[in-house]
């Protein structure tokens, strides 16, 4: 885990776990590990996200909720995107993970579990809906950048992985 | 430093993404199947994002208040921009696309493993993050000339016409312009002689396990670096450029 480099002052983590990825709405933005800075400097809070992907059109909106969030506590923020260190699925939380798996998405597992899949070597990305290992890859590229899409061969049932990216 | 070579340097490797991405994009909703065509526009959307990060860093060391990403991705004429011939060759079929995109993949991954020790702070980190989408890219690009390569007579006939077509733009890659000389010679720039080799051999490898041949010819276009381009950019810029031209300072 590369935490440590995250700092943000504990009384802004509440309005920052208020804030949800808009396209996994389950997932708060802190669940996810974008937010990599949050200090608060003369009324006026400075936030550093970092994307997920360098073309994911959820940073701007994540962007804007974050300032919307902190204006209902009566602070301003400013947002800066910042890209180094890049964004590494390991800085997906514990409660994050198991919050993708509730919601349907498979977690991210090793960089070669898609790969396996496809070449039909390992099998070890689970159904999220019966949990059999008896998946394939259908192809790299999902419903968005961070997600490849699967096909259970025990309940027949598709559903998405996060591909893990480090 | 000189920030023109510096601004060129950026153009010069942010162009190739731009286009390359332009083209899938037109792909969009017109893929062979559902999931190549999420795919084309996913690697599509991958590269707009490292463009927009190269030309937000342009803009700032372009010198000029009013430039933004947006004008230099829309408001250049065709001889300012200066990407490599491979990336505004045409979709002519699946087979093109994709040994287009492997093409393009091997160098840009390559590329991207050297640019990230470059001494600018900002390009360093820009290559960090482009690596882990383009490692995507090339696996993807990478597969299907397997499966198409040792696919059916078909798709193999095919894919060695869009191999053999396509090699004469792999060498301009590697030109060297005056900006990539400066830039070298400052430590931001990559030195992209030392990568012909290693590319060469990665592209060669996977061809031959997909049973394709390695075309011999050794005449090779060049001229996209230097804003030359073949007939077929006037007709991206032209779809590119469309809504900027004719509604000056249009917002959303």
């Amino acid at each position: 885990m590369t935490l440590e480099i995250q700092n943000i002052q504990p009384h802004l983590h509440s309005i920052l776990e208020s804030v949800s990825d808009p396209e996994i709405p389950v997932l708060s933005i802190m669940d996810m590990g974008v937010v990599r800075e949050a200090i608060e400097v003369d009324g006026m809070v400075h936030v550093k996200i970092t994307p997920t992907y360098s073309g994911c059109p959820a940073m701007d909106v994540i962007g804007d909720d974050i300032v919307s969030a902190f204006a209902k506590a009566n602070k301003k923020a400013k947002i800066t995107l910042v890209l180094s260190p890049a964004w590494t699925t390991d800085w997906i939380t514990p409660r994050g993970r198991k919050a993708l798996e509730d919601y349907g998405i498979a977690a991210p597992l090793s960089p070669e579990a898609d790969k396996e899949a496809l070449l039909g070597n390992k099998k070890i990305v689970k159904c999220t809906n019966c949990g059999s290992t008896e998946t394939h890859l259908v192809s790299q590229f999902g419903s968005t950048a961070c997600k490849a899409l699967f096909k259970c061969d025990t309940c027949q049932e598709p559903f998405d992985y996060f591909k893990c990216l480090k | 430093m000189n920030n023109k070579n510096l601004y060129d340097y950026i153009l010069g490797i942010a162009d190739n993404s731009l286009i390359l991405g332009q083209r899938l994009g037109e792909l969009c909703g017109h893929g062979p199947s559902l999931e190549t065509d999420i795919a084309g526009t996913n690697i599509s959307l991958d590269l707009f994002g490292q463009v927009r990060s190269y030309f937000q860093y342009a803009a700032q060391v372009s010198g000029d208040e009013n430039a933004t990403e947006d004008t230099i991705a829309f408001m250049r004429i065709e001889r300012a921009y200066k990407n490599v011939l491979l990336v505004e060759q045409p979709n002519t079929d699946f087979g093109y696309t994709i040994v287009r995109q492997f093409l393009f993949d091997a160098y840009h991954l390559l590329f991207l493993k050297e640019l990230e020790k470059s001494t600018d702070a900002t390009l360093a980190a820009i290559a960090k993050k482009s690596i882990k989408e383009v490692s995507y890219h090339w696996r993807f690009s990478s597969d299907w000339i397997r499966r198409l390569g040792d696919g059916t007579p078909e798709s193999h006939e095919r894919v060695q016409e869009a191999v053999t077509d396509l090699w004469m733009y792999t060498d301009e890659l590697f030109h060297q312009t005056d900006a990539d000389k400066a830039m070298i010679a400052e430590g931001v720039g990559v030195d992209t002689s030392k990568l012909k080799d290693s590319y060469y051999k990665m592209i060669s490898d996977v061809l031959t396990e997909a049973t394709l041949a390695i075309p011999e010819g050794n005449y090779f276009h060049k001229g996209g670096k230097q804003g030359i381009h073949s007939e077929h950019m006037g007709y991206i810029l032209a779809d590119m450029q469309y809504m900027q031209r004719t509604y000056p300072n249009m917002e959303w």
